[in-house]
């Protein structure tokens, strides 16, 4: 379809972005990588008079090796992320989940900063900045801050990025010695949105589960962790019976949804499936 | 110009396409990339609801808009608002309610027409749209087909008085015969199965432009058709523009899958709001639009009964359709269930058969053809119900079909149905297909599978099937009250320098006429393949077809080109007899050349004598200049692909998510023009025939809202979703058209539903699992399983 009228501005800085918004207040919005937003805009389900396009300030692009955290620009495409050999190296949940986002298309344009912000509960990498604890920093005209990945998920489609502020960049710490991790998605075709996704990072000692963190996609309006799976996880022996036993608690706390994708009921034993298969795949079970 | 001498055999030749690089590149003339000055663009508001009165409608507020010429609902339209025909009154009974373009006081379904604004630009139409006032008043609507047939059903149409269109019945043997075989048999297998609605889903979305032409008087009409021909002569009856001042071109079309067979509302508006208002008039619909005013495909319900002998012999095959019209009926509507009622028996002999079927009308966007229209039905029917009862009396299911298919030595065979199969050789093709699939190691692998309780089973799914194509005889249309013929024309011209001319009266969307046309009057003429221009999809430059639809563009349109060259050959010869100073039976034809027998040095090329007859300087006395010749072919008989197709999918049983492990097709489609066209419309078929079992499905709320109303939910695979199809074939020509051909566009969509679902179904057997619904979404398959688990059936 054919979006509203709207006006269009490519500022070249975080500031400049920052004032192009406040200056056209509350219908400002900001577009990154396009991806959800020209939908929204042509199916008229959004109608904004300004669009601030941040795909082009340098500060909010690039992925950079802090030592014990890697930093991803908010505007870094799809592509760059899952292709980076410092994610691949050091964030490869990230890597593995990202490369099951659509199709080449979309990874092309569509950004790791704009897959968050958007906060769309079925979108496969919140899930992941949530088991990895990653920590974004948001910029508005009040200056900076920094919000961890527990916080930042509010409602469906909702964070907690306000509407006069920007996502700059996303801070993921690496895990070190003994994880392994997995991302289990479960779609109907291979561009499709999860219907359920598990994102599972597991540390594993003398043949035991030392620590389990586990994100949840599409399983309630945010992405949740499995808690509950998590600590029956810890201290069991990596063995895929076991993890199977542990992951049976993976829908609690959760709140899932009846779409034509998946009723309640089935979403939930995906759940409690996935949960298991990601767990003893990160395990090495 | 090409050496002659280069020229071999072009039949036969798997020549790359010749349409590729525009079509690819885009490089062309879709309809949408027409512009022409002072057009005026046409934006739809259509109705949100499934059933409703319009209780107020203001169109305007629109005129306010920027750019805004004009606001139209059925009131303002007045006498120019037309209705949609339907050509196809398949009882003298049939109840067909009027269909206008634009709503008159009650919209019935979702997306049907409430009004129209005309601007400057597409998006300040768009934008109009919302100055449009409109209001509704809920009426009851009826999604079911069993409700609607139900009493006391709300009606879609409330004149009418009855949601039934039309009860249609088949009895070959007489009302009595059904019911004598079933007394006879040992087993009688009884399934319902759901042939769900599906969406046709062309990649270049529908589109029209109408313009008046200068002082000629006139219209054109470009449109995204399958059927420029059929579609002119239908927007003259429908708005009174005379046929000769009506022109209508089909320009490179993007798909159409049966989808684009049709005279639709939106070019009835165009047209005749061009007429009147004198300036062009252009419309391309949005893919939302197209999900729910484009029409449907299948939605059948197909209770289906079979009677045998225990040791497997087939006596006779009860079939009792519902099928959905939905909310009005479309061009050939009605007609689509019977299209698949001679094809339930398949490739079986039996004694008899019985076919009932009554069409319904629901709040739903109308149905029409989808590719195979009717036989992708019927054949996922017989396929199923074959495996059911292979299952039921314990029998291999490829041995209980070896049983009773028609052998190779009984062709031709008049089936049960009435029809008479030209030829097949199904035990060819089913050798050929085993091998391939290496159908006995995966047995073996599914035994081991079942054996150690593997979480991921292993089903094989088999689909004998065939098909009748090539539409059709215009006798055998006429006795079923088809309002129009089934012939095909060529005109064939040689110009003065060699080149040659080739008008068709078939319209391709995507087929690749081009080049299979090329390399049959290549062969016929001797002129290579490179040297012949295949001109169609204008009713002025092509004023004579029926178009392309139910895979007959080959198997009728070919005929008429195979003719219409002969025919120049024919003209040739008398003209190089004359000049080579000798009789016309003394002269060969070999490769474009005539030479004399018994003087090979006294020879003439056939493109030297089409500049003698363009000159006609010195031709034989009372032969006409110019080199060219026509042919209008009314089909013999319809033709009868068949092939084996057989799958293997691995269902896992904890998530009931099923994958396809490999795919097998040996295809008999008689002789190939071209064998990578073929393989080409064989994946197409594929893919949108495992679409259907396993992704696609237009699913309705009870008010009418289309909840698969765009691509996130209504899910067309693409290449990742589907393995590396193996597909080979097996050349039994046919026998009711000189070129042996049969059609090969529908056949993949036809053959692969059932395969897909009885493998699904096979994996699970051990479990008591009998029947699986469409699509096989994971969570379906769940389900079934474990209702099955738990002893129900
Ligand atoms: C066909 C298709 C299939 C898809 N499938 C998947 C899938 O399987 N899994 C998946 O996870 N995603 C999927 N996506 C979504 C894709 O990942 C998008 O790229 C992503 O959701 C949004 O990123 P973007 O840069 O395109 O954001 P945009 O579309 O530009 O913006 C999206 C929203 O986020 C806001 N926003 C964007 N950037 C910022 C920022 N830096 N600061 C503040 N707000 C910002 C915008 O205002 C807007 O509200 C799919 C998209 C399409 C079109």
């Amino acid at each position: 379809m054919i979006p509203s009228t709207f006006d269009y501005v490519r500022p070249k800085s975080v500031d400049e972005a920052i004032a192009a918004l406040t200056a056209g207040g509350e219908d400002s919005k900001v577009i990154t990588g396009g991806q959800s937003m020209l939908p929204l805009l042509r199916l008229r389900m959004a109608a904004p008079s300004v669009l601030v396009d941040c795909a082009r300030i340098d500060e909010m692009k690039g992925i950079k090796d802090n030592g014990d955290s890697v930093t991803i620009g908010a505007a870094t495409t799809h592509l760059d992320v899952m292709s980076s050999d410092i994610v691949k190296s050091h964030v490869k949940l990230l890597a593995d989940a990202t490369a099951t986002v659509a199709d080449p298309q979309v990874r092309h344009r569509g950004t790791f900063g704009g897959a968050l912000a958007h906060g769309d509960p079925a979108g496969d990498l919140p899930a992941v900045a949530l088991a990895l604890d990653a920590t974004m920093e948001i910029a508005g005209p009040k200056g900076r801050r920094q919000v961890a990945a527990k916080d930042f998920f509010v409602d469906y489609f909702t964070t907690a990025v306000g509407p006069d502020e920007i996502l700059v960049s996303i801070t993921i710490p690496k895990l070190g010695k003994g994880w392994g991790t997995c991302y289990e998605k479960f779609n109907r075709t291979a561009n499709g949105w999860a219907i359920v996704g598990v994102a599972a990072a597991v540390k594993v000692e003398g043949g035991k589960i030392a620590e389990a963190r586990i994100g949840l996609t599409n399983c309630a309006a945010v992405p949740v962790r499995a808690s509950s799976v998590e600590s029956a996880l810890t201290g069991v022996a990596v063995s895929a019976t076991e993890i199977e036993a542990a992951s049976q608690s993976a829908a609690d706390g959760t709140r899932a949804t009846t779409d034509l994708g998946a009723d309640k009921e089935y979403r939930e034993h995906l759940m409690r499936v996935l949960t298991a298969r990601a767990v003893s795949c990160a395990a090495g079970a | 110009m090409t050496e002659l001498a280069d020229h071999v055999a072009a039949i036969g030749r798997p020549i790359k396409r010749k349409e590729d690089a525009r079509l690819l590149t885009g490089k062309t003339q879709w309809t949408d990339n027409i512009q022409l000055p002072g057009a005026l663009h046409m934006a739809i508001l259509r109705s949100p609801m499934g059933h409703a009165k319009i209780t107020k409608l203001d169109v305007s507020g629109a005129l306010k808009y920027p750019g805004v010429e004009a606001a139209y609902s059925a009131t303002e339209l007045g006498d120019l608002n037309g209705s949609v025909p339907c050509v196809w009154p398949v009882t003298d009974d049939m109840v067909a309610p009027d269909f206008p373009a634009l709503a008159k006081g009650e919209v019935r379904h979702m997306g049907d027409c409430v009004a129209l604004v005309l601007a400057h630009t597409a998006a300040q139409a768009a934008d109009a749209l919302e100055g449009i006032v409109v209001e509704y008043a809920t009426l009851p609507a009826v999604i079911d087909m069993e409700a609607a047939i139900a009493d006391g059903s709300p009606l879609v149409h409330s004149d009418k008085g009855t949601n039934k269109c039309y009860t249609y019945h088949l009895q070959p043997q007489g009302d009595s015969a059904y019911a004598e075989a079933k007394a006879k048999a040992d087993v009688v297998v009884k399934r319902r199965f759901i042939n769900q609605r599906l969406i046709p889903a062309f990649m270049e979305p529908r589109a029209v432009v109408a313009a008046p032409m200068g002082t000629s008087g006139e219209l054109t009409i470009w449109s995204a058709t399958q059927v420029p021909h059929v579609l002119r002569v239908l927007l003259t009856l429908v708005t009174g523009v005379p046929e000769n001042k009506l022109r209508v071109v089909a320009p490179d079309v993007g798909g159409g899958f049966g989808g684009k067979l049709q005279c639709y509302r939106e070019e009835i508006l165009c047209v005749a709001l061009a007429n009147k208002l004198g300036r062009p008039i252009k419309w391309t619909e949005t893919r939302s639009e197209d999900m729910v005013a484009t029409h449907h495909g299948r939605d059948q319900i197909q209770d289906i009964e079979i009677a045998a002998t225990k040791d497997g012999k087939l006596l006779g095959l009860k079939v009792d359709l519902i099928a959905n019209m939905g909310a009005y009926l479309q061009i050939i509507t009605p007609g689509i269930p019977l299209l698949g009622m001679f094809m339930y028996p398949g490739i079986y002999k039996m004694d008899a058969y019985d076919f009932t079927c009554i069409g319904v009308f629901t709040n739903t966007t109308p149905t029409d053809a989808y590719r195979g229209a009717g036989r992708p039905e019927s054949t996922y029917a017989i396929e199923r119900i074959m495996d059911e009862l292979a299952n039921e009396i314990g029998m291999e299911p490829m041995e209980l079909r070896k049983k009773n298919w028609i052998k190779h030595e009984e062709f031709p065979y008049t089936t049960v149905a009435g029809l008479t199969y030209d030829s097949g050789n199904y035990e060819a093709a089913t050798e050929k297909a085993l091998a391939l699939f290496k159908y006995d190691e995966l047995r073996k692998e599914q035994e081991k599978r079942r054996a150690s309780g593997d979480k991921v089973q292993l089903g094989i799914g088999i689909s004998t099937f065939t098909e009748m194509c090539g539409l059709a005889p215009s006798r055998t249309l006429g006795a079923l009250k088809y309002v129009a013929g089934g012939w095909e024309h060529c005109t064939i011209r040689v110009l003065p320098t060699g080149k040659v001319e080739l008008v068709t009266g078939t319209s391709p969307h995507g087929q690749g006429h081009e080049t299979a046309w090329s390399q049959i009057a290549s062969d016929t003429l001797g002129i290579p393949v490179d040297d012949i221009e295949v001109i169609h999809g204008d009713t002025r430059t092509s004023p004579y077809g029926m178009d392309t639809y139910g895979s007959r563009s080959l198997a009728v349109g070919g005929q008429a080109i195979l003719r219409a060259g002969e025919k120049v050959v024919e003209k040739a010869r008398l003209i190089a007899a004359h000049q080579l100073e000798c009789s016309p039976a003394d002269l060969e034809f070999d490769h474009g050349t005539f030479r004399v027998k018994g003087d090979p040095s006294k020879e003439k090329a056939i493109q030297a004598v089409a500049f003698e007859a363009f000159t006609a300087h010195d031709l034989p006395d009372g032969l006409e200049p110019t080199l060219q010749a026509e042919s209008t072919v009314d089909p013999q008989d319809f033709s009868y692909p068949h092939g084996t197709h057989l799958c293997a999918m691995e269902v896992d049983t904890e998530t009931g998510k099923s994958v396809m492990r490999s795919y097998v097709c040996v295809d008999d489609i008689g002789i190939q023009i071209n064998p990578l066209i073929v393989e080409g419309q064989v994946h197409g078929g594929l893919a949108q025939g495992i679409a259907q079992a396993l992704y696609e499905g237009a699913v309705y709320d009870s008010d009418g809202q289309l909840l698969t109303a765009s691509f996130a939910d209504y899910l067309v695979p693409g290449a990742p979703d589907l393995p590396s199809f193996t597909t080979d074939h097996t050349v039994t020509p046919s026998t009711t058209n000189p070129l042996g051909t049969k059609g090969v566009g529908e056949a993949g969509a036809i053959a692969s539903t059932p395969a897909v679902i009885n493998a699904i179904v096979d994996a699970l057997r051990p479990f008591g699992v009998n029947d699986m619904p469409m699509p096989a979404h994971p969570m379906t398959v769940w389900r079934t399983l474990n209702a099955a688990r738990q002893g129900g059936k």
